[in-house]
């Protein structure tokens, strides 16, 4: 008999805010321990939070962009535990009334949809970190991230293999960078992703889950799932118990251990904040924001493909991410919207290329969406050729300038005085009698070794066309 | 209501707060009476009461996303216990 | 010279007739004399008293004081204080020096009042009778047999025995208001919202408030005018603009209508209390009040509400406290759990304890239906029977508590019936609105008080009746003969 995967997901996203959820202190990324910890960070005595108004705007776009519903009177509550990073003791988080509702995110395997069931997303403060290795037998602590905005937003359990599982993290991660609500940043914390992970027999009730945990690659995390699923499976069929327990994936060996299990599952003692009142949305609210909503990924690409002609996979890879999008679209408006393929390719294979290679992400293109039009255009009114146009482009990626200042400064300007190629054309032939003693007598190749003598005698520059036209025109003669 | 040790343990352990051996029947003692106390609530009849977490209807105030703050950790770590290059340290986090 | 109203200071201030540095240390060699027997202070701060007497002698030339700067004033030891040690009264917080001031604090150094020093109170505001503070007891001025009250009993015997001319309290379920009527002086806890919790060490969130503690109503007035105000950094800060709690004072009371809730006058009210009571409502109506039978029937489930809502929220609140970044640590902790439960044991006192385990408990799976939801519902009743009785009167007036001052050690044995005393005063905390005690009379020497309860922002109201009730009684200006 079978077994059926099911698969849910908790993604805890940094809200790109100037400052904490409950206080003015900063939450940039990689500050010297505690300097970015105020007195109401650190839980001092007497010290209360207060709402960051960031964090609303920033939930409504979410609930917007998932059709979720959302809560018109969201309540902060206190989840009590103690642990040193948690300096008060307890995390403000949300739990019976949180900002955002029900709502769903589409996402795609092997060629075929799926709707996910989104259950919520609620707002809470991230805890700090501990920092081992400063004295022997002690732990520091760093409260920085103490206090940073989290939604962390929590899906049905409606995936059924680890690709369903990563096809929605990274849909959901796809969407908070377009959203403009969280930088993704994956290495750095910014966006994570705990899976719980539980099989049963089909058509049988859900079975007990295991949660994964701290995996910070997309990679890793299809990895630890399948190894997840694969170990229950092994457990269940040898007559075993799955065991409720957090576990984390050790990329090195390719397995998931359990973390040190608690002896007694924890009793969180959820009330409302005293110290803070009720959250109201009004739709006002929700209409301001919708009017600024960017352009979600899925109507982008569908837009790519019926407005601009592009396929399916042009469209998918140019809406990767919103800063490739945007790019793509303001070379095509420079080059007056025309050439949405020529302006696709160059961005997809050279430019792309570039940026691989030197290990650089399109907001830290040398070239700027400008230059790289500038250059498009030259190819258009027939200024360079799609050869020298290389040339201009890695001119242009070594910081020479604009197309323009390079065509002019290395005299790249394609050769069309049909007089000079004639010339040119005369020349190679005139020196290459035997050759065209052989075209002559059948042998049309030698067609192309005229053209390979002549744009070399021209220094790569001659127009083609018109070198291919004159030179027809000579030997047919 | 009556506690008992298993009782006193669970909350000590909730409340992260110590109890000895020679303590925990005073304690179970004094905490049940102030149950008795609590079980007075329980004749009153709350059908239909919404409950009331706040004494005003007021909705939360929201905060101009402004750093305001700058660094102080010189002085609020003044009154810390024990910190190292500008941490606090407890006794080893095993993860 | 602390035989002045606050008024007489002022004149002679502004008049320069007295400085603010003569005043100041006048107060400090009263409290050098006395403190040692009443052990009304924690924390006596003679130097930031003197220096900050001495700007405010230069506010007083230059033309730039207000009515009460140079008036010196001691603060509760829940107010931070930067550079004070701020303890709570808690071993818990004995070596805290605050390094930032409550919002309270900051508008008193605004108008340039000279801090004496701290006050000795329950610890963590958890008492009605200041024995639970780790720094032992204060004593009543008027018996030192007797409690002073709590949690604000530093702060009412300093005042009723001339060691600070003003004082500030705060209130969760009585603590301004219960300890100014063992003391004999005048208490007002605001509607909650009108003060700034910020810098008050939290006991429980959304009951906390605080307030002044003053001799008489008028002078009550002028302080809280000082205390209250909007703060962004508190969420439940009020904007209330232009509030002036001394406007009404002078109002007749003609036509006021007081609310005499039966239940107030029931079972378990020192019958000579009720007398003292009843005379003072005489005294009001004789004024022109009219007196009208309301009713609270909820009073009795508001004790048992409270005792969960407050500890429920204090066990949250006081989870900081974990040896962690401030406060008492234990010795050589073996591990986290033990730097964990070893400092808070060490730390808290046993009835801090008690109301932490038994908040944690009320919170805790499976109870929190029965018992804190129940308490939220028991809440709403308790605060609707007070707006059915404000549509039939003005006020509500009643007794603070149902004895004078108890004895030292009577209660604290049994604390529940600690607990049971608070009844008349839990009602307002549970509800937010404004309570005042007023010096109404005695009881085998030891002073009664009048409560008057009145609807959400009648301050100036409340005041406005004790104003008018101290013009025509003279309990406010008694001083115990030993510290006349």
């Amino acid at each position: 008999m079978s077994w059926e995967v099911v698969i849910g997901l908790e993604i805890h996203a940094q809200l790109t805010t100037n400052t904490k959820i409950f206080s003015g202190s900063s939450i940039a990324y990689g500050a010297q321990p505690n300097t970015q910890a105020c007195s109401i960070d650190l839980g001092m005595p007497g010290m209360l939070p207060v709402l960051n108004e960031a964090v609303i705007g920033k939930s409504i776009r979410l609930a917007l962009a998932l059709n979720a519903e959302i809560g018109k009177k969201s309540v902060f509550e206190r989840k009590n535990y103690f642990y040193p990073d948690l300096p008060k003791g307890y995390q403000t988080s949300q739990l019976q009334y949180p900002i955002v509702g029900k709502g769903t995110l589409e996402i795609e395997v092997d060629g075929v949809k799926k709707i996910i069931g989104v259950t919520r997303a609620h707002l809470e403060e991230d805890a700090g970190k501990s920092v081992h290795g400063i004295l022997p037998g002690m732990s520091g602590i760093d409260l920085n991230r103490a206090g940073t905005p989290l939604l962390e937003i929590v899906s049905e359990p409606d995936m059924r293999s680890a690709k369903e599982a990563v096809a929605y993290a990274r849909k959901m991660h796809e969407l908070v960078q377009y959203l403009g609500i969280c930088d993704g940043n994956m290495q750095e914390g910014s966006f994570r992703v705990d899976s719980n992970v539980s099989v049963r027999r089909p058509g049988a009730p859900l079975g007990t889950r295991t949660e994964l945990k701290n995996i910070n690659s997309f990679r890793f995390i299809e990895k630890a799932i399948e190894f997840e699923i694969a170990r229950q499976i092994e457990v269940l069929e040898s007559g075993g118990k799955i065991v409720q327990e957090t576990r984390l994936y050790d990329a090195d060996n390719d397995v998931t251990r359990s973390m040190r299990s608690k002896e007694e599952a924890n009793d969180y003692r959820y009330f409302p904040c005293p110290d803070l009142l009720p959250v109201v949305i009004t739709d006002e609210d929700i209409e301001a924001v919708r009017a600024q909503m960017p352009e979600l990924p899925d109507a982008k690409r569908a837009r790519y493909v019926a407005e601009f002609g592009l396929s399916d996979y042009d469209a998918g890879v140019l809406t990767g991410s919103r800063e490739l999008a945007e790019y793509f679209e303001a070379v095509l408006a420079a080059t007056g919207g025309k050439d949405a393929k020529v302006c696709a390719n160059w961005i997809m294979s050279d430019l792309s290329g570039a940026l691989n290679r030197a290990g650089l992400s399109i907001s830290q293109s040398p070239i700027s969406a400008q230059h790289l039009a500038g250059m498009i255009a030259r190819i258009q009114d027939n200024t360079i050729s799609g050869k020298l146009a290389k040339q201009v482009f890695d001119a242009m990626w070594s910081g020479e300038g604009s197309a323009d200042d390079i065509i002019a400064s290395k005299g790249l300007k394609q050769i069309t005085d049909s007089g000079a190629i004639e010339a040119l054309v005369e020349e190679v032939l005139a020196n290459n009698p035997a050759q065209v003693e052989a075209y002559k007598a059948g042998q049309e190749k030698m067609l192309g070794y005229f053209v390979g003598q002549i744009m070399k005698a021209s220094g790569g520059q001659a127009n083609p066309g018109q070198v291919n036209q004159i030179l027809k025109a000579k030997l047919g003669g | 209501m009556s506690l008992g040790k298993t009782e006193v343990e669970y909350i000590s352990r909730l409340a992260a707060i110590a109890v000895q051996d020679g303590e925990v029947d005073e304690v179970a003692a004094k905490l049940s009476n102030i149950l008795d106390l609590f079980a007075q609530m329980e004749a009153a009849d709350t059908q239909g009461v919404e409950p009331m977490a706040h004494p005003l209807d007021q909705v939360q105030r929201l905060r101009r996303d402004v750093i305001s703050e700058t660094d102080q950790h010189e002085k609020l770590q003044s009154v810390a216990p024990a910190t190292s290059e500008g941490l606090y340290l407890v006794p080893q986090v095993i993860e | 010279m602390h035989n002045l109203t606050i008024k007489q200071m002022s004149e002679k201030l502004h008049a320069g007739e007295i400085t603010s540095v003569q005043l100041t240390q006048h107060y400090l060699d009263r409290i050098a004399k006395y403190d040692g027997e009443l052990n009304a202070y924690v924390t006596v701060t003679p130097e930031l008293a003197m220096e900050m007497a001495k700007q405010a002698d230069e506010r007083l030339q230059n033309g730039t004081a207000e009515l009460l700067t140079g008036i010196p004033v001691a603060h509760k030891d829940i107010f931070c204080t930067d550079g004070v040690k701020t303890s709570c009264s808690s071993k818990m917080l004995d070596n805290f020096i605050a390094p930032y001031d409550a919002h309270v604090v900051t508008q008193l150094k605004k108008v340039g009042m000279p801090i004496l020093g701290k006050t000795n109170m329950d610890e963590f505001a958890m008492g009605s009778s200041s024995e639970s503070s780790y720094y032992g007891p204060t004593r009543n001025p008027w018996d030192h047999q007797a409690v002073p009250g709590g949690s604000s009993g530093g702060a009412a015997a300093v005042i009723a025995a001339g060691l600070a001319p003003m004082a500030t309290g705060t209130d969760t379920g009585g603590s301004i208001r219960q300890p100014a009527a063992f003391c004999g002086i005048t208490g007002i806890k605001p509607t909650y919202g009108t003060v700034s919790r910020f810098g008050i060490v939290a006991y429980a969130s959304s009951f906390d408030q605080a307030g002044p503690m003053t001799r008489s109503a008028e002078e009550a007035a002028w302080l809280l005018n000082a205390m209250a105000g909007f703060d962004e950094r508190d969420s439940t800060s009020l904007q209330r603009d232009g509030a002036d709690y001394a406007a009404e004072l002078n109002q007749p009371l003609n036509g006021l209508k007081v609310g005499v809730p039966a239940e107030y006058f029931g079972e378990g009210l020192d019958p000579q209390v009720e007398k003292v009571v009843r005379d003072a409502i005489a005294e009001i109506q004789k004024q022109g009040a009219e007196i009208v039978e309301v009713s609270l029937p909820n009073k009795d489930l508001a004790v048992p509400s409270y005792y969960v809502l407050a500890p429920a929220e204090a066990s949250s609140n006081l989870s900081r406290f974990d040896g962690v970044r401030f406060g008492h640590r234990c010795e050589k902790p073996k591990d986290l759990q033990d730097l964990y439960t070893r400092s808070r044991a060490e730390g808290f006192g046993a009835e801090v304890k008690r109301r932490i385990m038994v908040g944690a408990y009320a919170l805790s799976a499976g109870f929190y239906d029965a018992y804190y939801l129940k308490a939220q519902k028991l809440r709403r009743m308790v605060r609707d029977d007070f707006t059915r009785a404000f549509e039939q009167c003005d006020v509500i007036m009643g007794p603070v508590a149902p004895t004078p001052a108890f004895n030292i050690g009577e209660k604290t044995d049994d604390p529940t019936s600690m607990y049971l005393a608070d009844l008349y005063t839990i009602p307002v905390n549970l509800a937010g609105l404004p309570g005042l005690s007023v010096p109404a009379g005695f009881v085998n020497n030891r002073p009664v008080g009048l409560h008057i309860v009145g609807p959400y922002f009648s301050e100036a109201k409340l005041l406005n009746i004790a104003h008018q009730y101290q013009q025509a009684t003279d309990w406010h200006k008694q001083m115990p003969a030993q510290y006349q």
